[in-house]
């Protein structure tokens, strides 16, 4: 839970942000507080800022699908926007309507559209951020293709505000298809359905998503085609599907099926691990999901898995143990769950003498959500 | 102890890691080291190495961190900005020996290569079922350390991205000698995105020793076309009409009437000399939605005058076709002795802009300037031609005001051929001062001695303000060239 703190400032500028930055000892960076009970349980900060002012869409340059927009905007609302032009930031990440674009970019969050157009570091092509030292800096730029200096638009890119604020971003957006379709495999076999998936990823089908989702000994895998050839992607994945075992169809009115995908990403009550493996490792994670009673969904041929656990830090522990060398953070969980687990898998994360060296050039003084991050950073 | 005096002291000790064969000192043979692709800039290192594993690399560079002797990684040396200039005084690691291909796993999507092997190795490796699709034009050549270093692109990264898409694993030596695994097979391991950070940095952080790729499944169907305009601005509407349409090209290159004559006398592809400017575009993806766009996208090049339009019909005519373009840049010496690439970005509607404005200058200074592009991303690679040394600063001036048209329209100095020393005078048009002082933070959270391809990218050299370990003055210091911030 978020503790309450002693003041919060609404700066309304990437520089006012700054000098609020500069001016405190230790600030909690809030966007929509959707994805606030990640990390580590910290205690009160002095001022929680938040992103709320920076509001604006600065830019939406359709003919160039770029857009800039500043880190307060709802995500929602910048897709409303795109979608009117047909375009869209093929970012989907689960979240309620207040989830802001700051939040995502600093979360690094993603959804099952991250199977075709990658993650937020990859849709990321400039950034604006307020630096506790007081300065405004930016990196990259607005266009899709740029090796100018260095890529700091993916360094604070799931940083968890934990270098500077993120102020703005430039992202590239992409045309947003006619129409979905979506085959669907269904099949009580964690080896089967998997290879069923593991068949779909290795062809040449140009899905916009390939999903799997598990639950007391069923699953399923889902593959969605948009596009004037959709239907025929969705035939030819459905007849891979058969091959394999599963019992198929192809869903046309489809939006609830990844609606649910999305929010099984996401746990009020229970704790959520969110599992970086291999694609090949799927049948593994799909038996230790059963093993603790949990679910799992995920993008299939990335080999990333949200695995929602009824048990707390045991059962955390279990699935590492299972699942090892792979890194299990912790997503959402109750508190103390956090408190009991590292929830960001230190063991199996970045080298933590570069993490570290990282934060003491950005943020010597410790004033960006402090004790929030990986190794207590 | 003088710097030359460093180097050569510390000859003994890479013999003794690399072994004396690998090890260059004879000055006639350091001097084939002085200059990579860009050959206008030429420094002969103190010392040339070529190691023979990662632990050598690890040795060279530990070495160098303990007499404080700079050194500059090396691919293949193909690269265009001088990002892979020598040192003087300083140690040039070649890592073309370290080409091993080490492991596919086509299960996982992924291979693992040593930095020396060449980027079509890549792909022939897991090929014909994957592939790897970033595909710099010098792809037979140039190596993925290097285009890890320079995050290279290529004709396909329109729709298929670049290096940095691509990279999901790293052994890196640091500065000081130690080494680090970053990231692996898996994606999205927890911490900073320091995958992000190293690769297009240029080798001014670390030595990448091996690296971990994704792949992708082959496209089961290409098509590709040519079709030839009166001028470049009609051929640009066409580009943004594709683009706008929801059609995603695999590539979409474009070249200028001079850019195609001189391409013609090389590649003989019969491609006609009066056009004013081509398109070559390229579809990929499943059968029967590359032949549907494939027929939108004639509708639009005959909207707009696209004439003499021809389709490969086959994979040797493709060959030829994408032939034509590749050899742009070595044509050109056909038509001028001498010429300058440059890199510029510009967001796609300011083409027809851009190109005015490039028209005008190449007027103003009485130069030729042939255009080839990746049009779909904006990418521009105008070749400034001159005739002889008497007229190159002339040609470097019009060229970086190329640049700088680029970065008033919206766009950048560099699209994939990085900034290394060519274009680091032309920084503060892009970012200013406290960018520049972000992207020293980065630099000194991994090289505080300031020791790895020093003199790149940054418009001015600088120093880290806390270097750990006892206080050494660094040679730059000791020269008067920098100061510590």
């Amino acid at each position: 839970m978020e503790t309450v703190a002693s003041r919060t400032e609404t700066p309304g500028s990437a520089q006012e942000a700054a000098a609020l930055l500069r001016a405190s000892e230790r600030v909690r960076i809030r966007g929509g507080g959707t994805r606030s009970g990640w990390g580590h349980v910290t205690p009160a900060p002095d001022v929680v800022l938040l992103t709320a002012g920076l509001d604006s869409i600065v830019e939406h340059n359709e003919g160039d699908l770029t857009a800039v927009l500043q880190a307060g905007v709802p995500l929602r609302a910048a897709q409303e926007r795109f979608a009117a032009a047909g375009q869209m930031l093929a970012l989907d990440p689960p979240g309620a309507p207040e989830s802001t674009v700051g939040g995502v970019f600093a979360t690094g969050d993603s959804g099952p559209l991250r199977h075709r157009y990658g993650a937020a570091r990859d849709l990321i092509v400039g950034i604006t951020v307020a630096q506790p030292d007081g300065s405004v800096a930016k990196a990259g730029g607005k266009v899709i293709k740029n090796v100018a200096g260095y890529d700091l638009s993916k360094l604070f890119t799931g940083a968890f505000g934990t270098l500077g604020l993120i102020a703005q971003v430039a992202v590239r957006l992409h045309p947003r298809p006619p129409q979905a379709l979506t085959a669907r495999g269904i099949g009580d076999d964690a080896e089967r359905l998997a290879a069923a998936a593991s068949a779909l990823a290795h062809r040449p089908l140009e899905a916009e998503c390939l999903d799997v989702a598990w639950s007391d000994g069923r699953g399923a895998v889902l593959a969605r085609f948009g596009g004037a050839t959709a239907e025929r992607g969705a035939e030819t994945s459905a007849t891979v599907l058969r091959e394999h075992g599963c019992e198929a169809d192809v869903v046309e009115d489809d939006a609830a099926l990844w609606q649910r995908q999305r929010e099984h990403q996401r746990s009020t009550g229970a704790t959520v691990v969110k599992v970086s493996g291999l694609p090949a490792d799927l049948p593994k994670a799909l038996r230790a999901a059963d093993a603790l009673g949990g679910t799992l969904v995920g993008r299939a041929a990335l080999g990333l898995w949200w695995i929602t656990l009824p048990g707390g830090a045991e059962a955390v522990q279990k699935l590492r143990a299972a699942l090892t060398p792979a890194p299990c953070v912790v997503a959402d969980a109750p508190e103390d769950v956090r408190n009991a687990v590292d929830p960001w898998h230190t063991d199996a994360a970045e080298p933590l003498v570069l993490l570290r060296r990282v934060k003491q050039q950005f943020d010597p003084a410790g004033v960006c959500n402090p004790g929030l991050y990986v190794g207590g950073i | 102890m003088s710097d030359a005096s460093a180097v050569v002291a510390l000859i003994p000790r890479l013999r003794a890691i690399c072994g004396d064969a690998h090890v260059v000192t004879q000055h006639d043979e350091l001097r084939t080291y002085a200059s990579d692709g860009l050959l206008q800039y030429a420094v002969t290192p103190g010392v040339v190495v070529l190691p023979g594993s990662g632990t050598e690399v690890r040795d060279v560079v530990r070495a160098c961190h303990e007499v404080s002797v700079p050194w500059v990684a090396r691919g293949s040396g193909s690269g265009l900005s001088g990002g892979a200039l020598p040192v003087e005084d300083g140690v040039l690691i070649g890592l073309s020996r370290l080409k091993a291909v080490v492991e596919v796993d086509l299960d996982n999507q992924r291979v693992v290569v040593e930095p020396g092997a060449t980027n079509v190795a890549v792909s022939a490796a897991v090929g014909p079922t994957h592939f790897y699709p970033p595909d710099p034009s010098s792809q037979i050549v140039c190596s993925i350390g290097g285009n890890v270093a320079e995050n290279s692109g290529g004709a396909h990264c329109f729709k298929y991205g670049f290096t940095t898409n691509y990279v999901t694993g790293l052994e890196v030596v640091l500065a000081d000698g130690e080494v680090v695994q970053v990231g692996g097979k898996e994606l999205d391991r927890p911490g900073y995105d320091l995958l992000g950070a190293l690769v297009g940095s240029e080798g001014t952080l670390a030595v990448v020793t091996r690296i971990t790729l994704r792949v992708v499944p082959a496209p089961d169907h290409v098509e590709t076309m040519v079709a030839f305009f009166e001028s470049t601005s009609d051929a640009g509407e066409v580009v943004s009409e594709i683009v706008s349409a929801g059609i995603t090209p695999a590539a979409i290159e474009m070249m200028d009437g001079l850019a195609i004559s001189a391409s013609e006398q090389m590649a003989h592809a019969g491609y006609p000399l009066d056009a004013g400017a081509c398109l070559l575009i390229e579809l990929d993806g499943p059968h029967e939605e590359c032949r549907a766009r494939l027929d939108e996208v004639i509708a639009l090049c005959e909207r707009h005058g696209g004439r003499d339009l021809r389709v490969a019909q086959d994979e040797p005519e493709r060959q030829l076709l994408w032939k034509t373009r590749k050899a742009a840049f070595p044509a050109a010496a056909r038509i001028s002795p001498h010429y300058f690439v440059q890199d510029g970005v510009i967001p796609r509607t300011q083409l027809p802009e851009v190109l005015r404005r490039i028209d005008a200058l190449a007027a103003e200074y009485d130069m030729r300037v042939a255009n080839v592009f990746h049009a779909g991303d904006g990418n521009l690679h105008p070749l400034v031609c001159y005739s002889g040394p008497e007229d190159a600063a002339r040609a470097e001036e019009l060229a970086g005001r190329i640049l700088a048209a680029c970065v008033e329209l919206g766009g950048s100095l560099t699209g994939e051929h990085g900034i290394g020393v060519d274009k680091k005078a032309h920084m503060p048009k892009m970012f200013d001062e406290s960018d520049l002082q972000a992207f020293q933070k980065l630099r000194c959270a991994f090289d505080p001695g300031g020791l790895a391809n020093p003199g790149k990218i940054m418009p001015t050299p600088r120093l880290c303000g806390e270097v750990p370990g006892p206080f050494r003055e660094h040679p730059l210091e000791r020269a008067g060239l920098a100061e510590r911030f």
